[in-house]
């Protein structure tokens, strides 16, 4: 491994160089990030002197050579083996050199060191989500500077692709199996987060952050975050689980137009389905969109919202309907036990939905079986 | 149409007095779509591909203006994305892929070998059928609502949307086909109706390039096939094979497409090689140099190319080893391209260069290959990939390989053998300005997309941070720019049809055969079957005024002096 030998010193003189970003590379967040600059501009050294040199070559060739009164070709020799063997070999081991520093600083990059923090992360059109220890949700990736951080990875739909440029850090996440990805932040702040495997619509919004703490801010955070919720009306808290399950990505809270209809003034509002039938906006009509999105699709719009059962809990889900009705200026408090506790009337399958709703855990499938029963 | 004397002036080969041409032979519809004239099967091969080419072009003008600036310029993200589908799409299956060999190589490939056609004139045609209804199938998705999964038709992605997928993915399948049956003809013509006299390695190296390229497309399309039948099943009749809700696996997906679309950058690229080779020498005035490494060279690309596809799923989450091994083939495929390069500035060492328009295009070819394939080293290295690996850096290599260097070659070729195409001369002044547009507005468009990749701007995204945005501004003014250059390059073609100089045999002193009979052919290309000698050795062929072109030396009358 004497490749990582040479590879170290352009390591570190590269770290102490520049956080800033550069003309071709942004500024470096991770421990790993100077090592692949120093590879890319290495590269970049060897292209160049390539280039520069075939295409002054050629423009000499050019200019020499060119067909003007009085000149005329040379015929000269039409092979020559030592010659063409020559530059065959110099690309080739330079080729070689630069595969194995490649695949060296590549082994670094990617083997998660034993004792490192993990953050499993979930990937949806068209968000992230980031899954704490003790049971924390994020929509933002928390982490403490100067420790390893290991990310298992799957997606719920198609595959996405956690890429943070600072980082130098990629890895496709795919649906149906774990992938993982590490790094270690070097210094407190801020880094962007993109999806880098095309999958669909918002593809091009679904953007987080990386938030880098001290070693004693993250476990502050930590604490706090975890009972963040709790604490917060109901109404704020079903505005955060908005953002943290990614429906305020196709649903505007604000009126404007968005993949999904916006849920500015909905409750109340009565809705044409698809189907041709309609129903009004209450807090089962709320909890069936949330989780049996396609039964009913409102006309207008298409039917590509992903369902979120086995996803949230009904406490989010309750938190949410004291949001969607903060947002159509009904201000009645929504304590969480009384979710769905008031029976609609006009709604034939509220009686049932009111005794699913009560149960606490194995209801789910039940429920949007009597749901289809019903509907 | 053409008068005693100028028929005399343009004949190396004797003829009688206004022979018919193969463009005037016959008319009518069916003359052209039921023709087994490997020409006219060429020249609409050539209009079809260029029709596709302008369908292409206005896509993309079209995803360059939307990014313009950062949030909505002129579409919402639903279009934005069915644009960047439909322009890779078209560029690739219905451009790029049958560019060179379907079109150039279906005119000139039997001309070259002194043949009277290709060995099975009916499967040529046939694949043009199939050519045209891959078309009209794939483009069936433009009508049905458009189609939203990039040109890639990645897993679940492809299986999961609602848009019309189906049709697109019937129509590459129909088109690989098309490829398949170019492929084997071409196979067996070089094979069996060499003239006597051209051993393999008197063969132009055209020839060997698409010969290496037919072997691709006889080996790898099949593959493709049946990756896009499956996903047909499994969008049709919900059978798990790459959708993990239903039991299939999606990278299986990626390593099936890429096994046939790594291969066919090479069946792009090797012919593209080919055009080069061939006019740097006639333009040089010079023998190619090292013709033996150039033809080996192609088979080794060949070869090579089937090994590499594992490095477009570097970051897939494929093992380290996996990684390992296929980034060190995929270096592998850096030497023989190196080596071509190489080639060609030997082959213009003290030579004559003659700056005519295929020339201009072949130079912009050299400059433009070097980046696109220098630019390949940054994602063959693993680490370095990880970093830029779905970024704009790959669109600007592939564009820098698959335009850039395709394309170009492509239309160096189109200027080299138009002379023999359509029997006229194009306006040389006019030419050179479109070159000069083309390989300007390529540069300002791509060139900035490389910045803009390594500072982490991920591709196929409608939207951007505003810290990108000076790039894509240059980036979208650029290809205006490369948009004019080819209106330019259309204006004077087709005004060249009917005003132009008619040309004379051998307007560039080429030494292959094709130069040896009149412009445009007759029917049956030769009268007799003419015996090869060097394709390179230019020493026998002259300048002739009177001719406008070059005449070999035993043919004209004693110089004066």
């Amino acid at each position: 491994m004497d490749a990582v030998g040479i590879a170290t010193p352009g390591l570190s003189m590269a770290l102490a160089l520049l956080q800033a970003d550069g003309f071709w590379m942004p500024g470096r967040g991770s421990t790993t990030a100077g090592g692949v600059d120093w590879l890319f501009y290495f590269i970049l050294a060897i292209s160049a002197i390539f280039f520069i040199g075939i295409v002054v070559v050629m423009a000499l060739f050019v200019f020499r050579y060119r067909a003007r009164p009085g000149h005329r070709e040379q015929q000269t020799a039409s092979h020559n083996l030592p010659l063409e063997l020559t530059w065959s070999i110099i690309p080739l081991l330079l080729v070689i050199v630069i595969f194995w520093f490649g695949f060296t600083t590549y082994l670094n990059q990617s083997t998660p060191p034993q004792n490192s923090l993990e953050v499993m992360v979930t990937a949806q059109k068209w968000n992230w989500l980031f899954t704490y220890a003790n049971g924390w949700v994020d929509e933002e990736l928390h982490v403490p500077a100067g420790r390893p951080v290991t990310l298992v990875m799957t997606s719920e739909d198609v595959i996405h692709s956690f890429y943070v440029p600072d980082f130098r850090l990629k890895k496709d996440v795919v649906p149906g199996r774990y992938t993982k990805a590490w790094f270690e932040a070097i210094e407190p702040g801020e880094h962007q987060i993109f999806c880098a495997e095309y999958c669909g619509t918002e593809h091009s919004s679904m953007l987080s952050r990386v938030v880098v703490h001290t070693a004693a801010d993250y476990e502050q955070w930590l604490e706090t975050a975890g009972a963040f919720y709790e604490q917060l009306p109901p109404a704020e808290a079903g505005a955060e689980m908005l953002r943290k399950f990614g429906c305020v990505q196709c649903h505007s809270v604000d009126g404007s137009a968005g993949t999904g209809p916006t849920l500015k003034d909905i409750y109340g509002q009565t809705h044409q389905f698809t189907d041709g039938t309609s129903a009004a906006v209450d807090e089962n009509y709320i909890r069936d969109s949330i989780l049996n999105p396609l039964d009913k699709v409102r006309q207008g719009y298409q039917g590509v919202m992903p369902t979120f059962q086995g996803k949230i809990t009904d406490q989010e889900i309750s938190w949410i309907i004291a949001a969607i009705k903060a947002y159509s200026g009904v201000e009645e408090p929504m304590p969480a036990e009384e979710t769905g506790a008031e029976p609609s009337g006009e709604d034939a399958p509220a009686a049932e939905d009111v005794e699913d709703t009560g149960q606490t855990e194995p209801d789910q499938d039940q429920n949007s079986a009597s749901e289809k029963q019903a509907g | 149409m053409t008068s005693d004397t100028d028929s005399k002036q343009r004949g190396v080969v004797d003829q009688a007095a206004a022979p018919p041409d193969y463009l005037n032979v016959r008319s009518g519809f069916w003359s052209w779509f039921g023709t087994l004239d490997h020409k006219r099967i060429g020249v609409l091969y050539l209009i079809s591909i260029l029709g596709a080419f302008f369908l292409g072009g206005v896509f993309a003008i079209l995803v360059r203006t939307e990014l313009i600036s950062p949030g909505q310029t002129i579409t919402d993200a639903d279009t934005y994305n069915q644009w960047f589908t439909l322009h890779g799409a078209i560029m690739t299956f219905m451009v790029i892929i049958p560019g060179i060999p379907a079109a150039l190589g279906n005119f000139v490939l039997p001309l070259m070998l002194g043949a009277k056609d290709v060995a099975f004139p009916r499967l040529n045609l046939m694949s043009y059928y199939l050519y045209v209804l891959g078309v009209v199938v794939a483009l069936l998705s433009l009508a049905l609502g458009g189609v939203d999964t990039g040109w890639t038709f990645y897993t679940p992605y492809s299986t999961d949307t609602n848009t019309a997928v189906v049709p697109i993915v019937l129509g590459a399948f129909i088109l690989g086909f098309s490829s398949i049956f170019t492929g084997l003809n071409f196979i067996v013509t070089i094979h069996k109706l060499r003239p006597p006299g051209m051993t393999w390695f008197r063969l132009p190296l055209f020839l060997w390039a698409l010969y290496a390229t037919a072997i691709i497309q006889v080996l790898a399309t099949p593959v493709l096939g049946i990756t896009l039948l499956l996903l047909v099943l499994e969008r049709a009749l919900g059978v798990g094979i790459f959708n993990p809700a239903l039991g299939g696996d999606p990278v299986l997906f990626q390593h099936f497409f890429w096994f046939y679309s790594h291969p066919a950058v090479y069946i792009m690229i090797l012919p593209a090689m080919g055009v080069i080779s061939e006019v740097v020498s006639v333009f040089s005035r010079k023998h190619i140099f090292g013709y033996r490494f150039i033809a080996y060279s192609s088979i080794a690309i060949a070869i090579f190319g089937f090994m590499v596809w594992g490095h477009h799923m570097f970051t897939s989450g494929q093992s380290q080893l996996l990684n390992m091994i296929f980034s060190a083939l995929t270096f592998s495929v850096a030497i023989p391209s190196a080596v071509k390069v190489f080639n060609w500035l030997a082959t213009m060492y003290k030579g004559r260069i003659v700056l005519k328009t295929p020339m201009l295009y072949a130079l912009s070819f050299i400059f433009l290959f070097g980046i696109g394939g220098l630019t390949g080293l940054f994602l063959g290295s693993l680490a370095t990939d990880v970093h830029l690996h779905d970024t704009y850096f790959v669109v600007a290599h592939f564009h820098y390989v698959m335009m850039g260097s395709a394309m170009i070659a492509f239309f160096a070729g189109l200027h080299y053998w138009w002379p023999k195409m359509t029997g006229r001369m194009y306006s040389e002044k006019w030419g050179m300005i479109g070159a000069l547009l083309v390989f300007i507005g390529f540069n300002v468009t791509f060139f900035t997309q490389f910045v803009l990749g390594s500072q982490g701007m991920p591709r196929r995204y409608y939207d951007y941070l505003d810290k990108y945005t000076v790039y894509h501004v240059i980036s979208s003014l650029g290809s205006y720019v490369l948009a004019i250059g080819f209106v330019v390059m259309a204006v004077y073609l087709l005004h060249s049809l009917f005003r132009g100089r008619r040309a004379p045999a051998n307007p560039w002193g080429g030494a292959t055969l094709e130069w040896q009979c009149a412009s445009p052919p007759p029917p049956e290309n030769f009268a007799a079957a003419p015996s090869a000698g060097d394709p390179y050795d230019l020493t026998g062929l002259e300048y002739d005024v009177a001719e406008g072109g070059y005449v070999s030396r035993e043919e004209r009358p004693a110089p004066a002096g």
